[in-house]
């Protein structure tokens, strides 16, 4: 059965369908649908709904729950998700699962409550201090929020290690048909290391303390070990007539939306153009990436932001192809026609190009 | 034979870290006999400071998390609200209470948050190296203030327990010091109350424990006792503070 929803509330609507029955976070536009869906759906389902103080009080929540054994999620964006750093750093290092949604608004700063992707840098390369990442699934209709939300319980669960669904502020808005998925019982059994009080057991301890060198290297190589396995494991990306382009573009979430609208505008005027969406931001889906590539000739990054992916694209590409990037920011979406443009552009020949090469 | 002296079952056996007179392992240990005295050994999870008490997983032989400095009462709302039934307590130092982690003491005490806390003021940060906290004295003298607080510049000490006693949400709260045999009797009476509240449902409650730092003092252990009875107990004065049920 399909469902009319808006973005922010399926997000929320699919964390009680994957079990999770408490959340902890603060207000911040533009995710608010997320804890006012919640403050409501949760305690109805026997749950826990807490507006904490802070940002950095939230986050110090989940860190408790998640350490109790609970699937638990907390939400914010821009200045709210820069506050939970530290806290992400800690969950990281204690090896605590738990889902982090960041609906992108603009930035720096107070920035603005508009859409945004320049989180980009902080979601994919840990955000915190110290050595650690988080996967990070970039949703890009109503549909995959609900998706992702759910897949993301798994996939914490899975490597004990918070997982973060970075949206923006278009798609939180969005209204449009879902199917929902089915309801999973909250499962807070099977984590034997949670502390849930030693009863007939040796005492659990969560930290991530390791004062002595050798131990934390040790600890750091563990944490390395299961970053690569997710590498290995954790791949998706979508991509979009490709086999033939000559000209792939590369864009997430809402640009990358537009970008397909503007592949499709652009191939009625005979231009070879294609469209690799990653949908794992970290990891960053490379293999697909480059198995897109077998008639390009150069590569378009969209991003709303003055240009964070395209690092990873170039990485990937690797100076095998130039990579151009085109970029808008303040919470402006780029428009299909200002892509088909930028298309366009890298038609004529190199001497009177006007775009800029990443 | 008849054992009149014993560790505590909620003790492991390794040896504490502390600085000759400190007097965090007194404390620890009166942590641990509440623990055996409520039979909750099993049922409790505690939540470490970070602070010269961050090791507390290492000698309490119970399930603990280690916390963010300042945010203990925050991880053990997140561990409370997920096992209502269990009993969960924090342990925390001036700097990691009384500075870093004021709003989440606060809040966690005017949601009445139904945990436990174990407020160990000792007037400086310990761990850092003897660093100004915001319960040192007015003139104390610490790394970062050379020349004795300055109130003109660094303001003064908070009263925490008289400032979390004003918050309806506050059921117990005690203010006690381990300078004496007699005083550490009582303060074991102050922790029963507080974990009896919390094991009754009625409320958030928290014992704040007047403490030395000899080292960070630059005090003998016998003088800083002393010092604790002269110059902390007029500043900060032993009472209990607050009693809303009169358990
Ligand atoms: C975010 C953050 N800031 C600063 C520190 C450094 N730090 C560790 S312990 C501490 C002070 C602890 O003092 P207190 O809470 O009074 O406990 P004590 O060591 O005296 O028992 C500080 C500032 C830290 N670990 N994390």
């Amino acid at each position: 059965m399909r469902t009319l929803m808006k973005g922010n509330e399926a997000i929320g609507e699919a964390a009680v369908r994957a079990g999770c029955r408490c959340f902890f976070g603060y207000p911040i536009t533009p995710q608010n649908e997320i804890p006012e869906y919640l403050s409501g759906r949760l305690p109805e389902a026997g749950g826990v709904f807490l507006q904490a103080e802070s940002e950095i009080a939230a986050i110090n929540m989940v860190f408790g729950a998640a350490g109790a054994g609970a699937r638990v999620m907390t939400s914010s964006s821009g200045p709210g998700i820069s506050l939970k750093q530290e806290g992400i750093s800690f969950l990281a290092g204690a090896e605590l699962p738990c889902v982090i949604v960041n609906i992108m608004r603009g930035g720096p700063g107070l920035g603005s409550i508009q859409p945004g992707q320049a989180d980009y840098f902080q979601a994919t390369r840990g955000g915190g201090h110290g050595d650690y990442r988080t996967i990070v699934l970039a949703p890009c209709s109503v549909q995959e929020m609900v998706d992702f939300t759910y897949w993301a319980f798994e996939l914490a669960d899975r490597y004990r290690s918070p997982v973060l669904v970075l949206a923006d502020g278009v798609l939180g808005q969005l209204m449009e048909p879902v199917t929902l998925p089915p309801e999973l019982k909250p499962d807070n059994g099977n984590k034997p290391w949670a502390t849930t009080g030693c009863r007939g057991r040796k005492r659990n301890v969560i930290k991530s303390l390791y004062l002595n060198p050798e131990e934390l290297e040790a600890h750091n190589k563990k944490l390395q070990e299961k970053f690569g396995l997710m590498q290995r494991e954790v791949n998706r990306a979508e991509k979009y007539r490709v086999e033939d382009a000559e000209t792939v573009l590369v864009a997430f979430g809402i640009s990358a939306r537009i970008s397909m609208a503007a592949v499709e505008a652009v191939r009625e005027e005979g231009i070879k153009a294609g469209l690799l969406r990653p949908i794992t931001l970290w990891p960053f889906p490379e293999g697909i990436l480059q198995s897109s590539l077998p008639k390009a000739k150069k590569v378009l990054v969209v991003e709303m932001s003055a240009g964070q992916m395209v690092e990873d694209v170039k990485l990937t590409v690797s100076g095998k192809l130039p990579v151009y990037f085109y970029g808008r920011t303040g919470g402006l979406l780029p428009s299909a026609e200002e892509i088909q443009t930028q298309i366009k552009l890298l038609e004529v020949k190199v001497s009177e190009r006007s775009l800029c090469q990443a | 034979m008849n054992a009149v002296f014993a560790r505590p079952r909620a003790m492991t056996e390794q040896k504490t870290h502390y600085c000759p007179g400190c007097t965090h392992g007194i404390i620890h240990r009166m942590v641990a006999e509440v623990i055996d005295e409520l039979g909750i050994r099993e049922d409790t999870v505690g939540v470490a400071p970070v602070g010269c008490a961050v090791f507390l997983y290492n000698y309490l032989d119970i399930d603990m998390q280690e916390s963010a400095h300042g945010r203990a009462p925050a991880v053990a709302t997140g561990i409370k609200r997920v096992l209502p039934d269990r009993i969960v307590f924090t342990y925390q130092g001036d700097g990691d209470l009384a500075s870093i982690g004021t709003a989440e003491i606060i809040h966690a005490a005017a949601r009445g948050e139904n945990i436990t806390t174990v407020f160990v003021n000792n007037a400086i940060y310990g761990m850092t190296g003897g660093q100004m906290a915001p319960t040192t004295l007015p003139g104390q003298f610490t790394s970062t203030s050379k020349a004795g607080r300055n109130t003109q510049s660094a303001g003064f000490p908070i009263r925490v327990s008289e400032m979390l006693a004003t918050l309806e949400g506050a059921t117990y709260i005690s203010r006690v010091s381990v300078h004496n045999p007699a005083h550490v009797i009582r303060a074991k009476k102050a922790l029963l109350k507080a974990f009896t509240v919390q094991k009754q449902g009625l409320g958030f409650s928290m014992v704040e424990v007047l403490s030395t730092c000899p080292t960070n003092w630059g005090l003998k252990p016998t003088e800083a006792l002393a010092w604790l009875e002269e110059k902390m107990i007029p500043y900060y004065p032993l009472d209990e503070v607050k009693n809303r049920l009169e358990v």
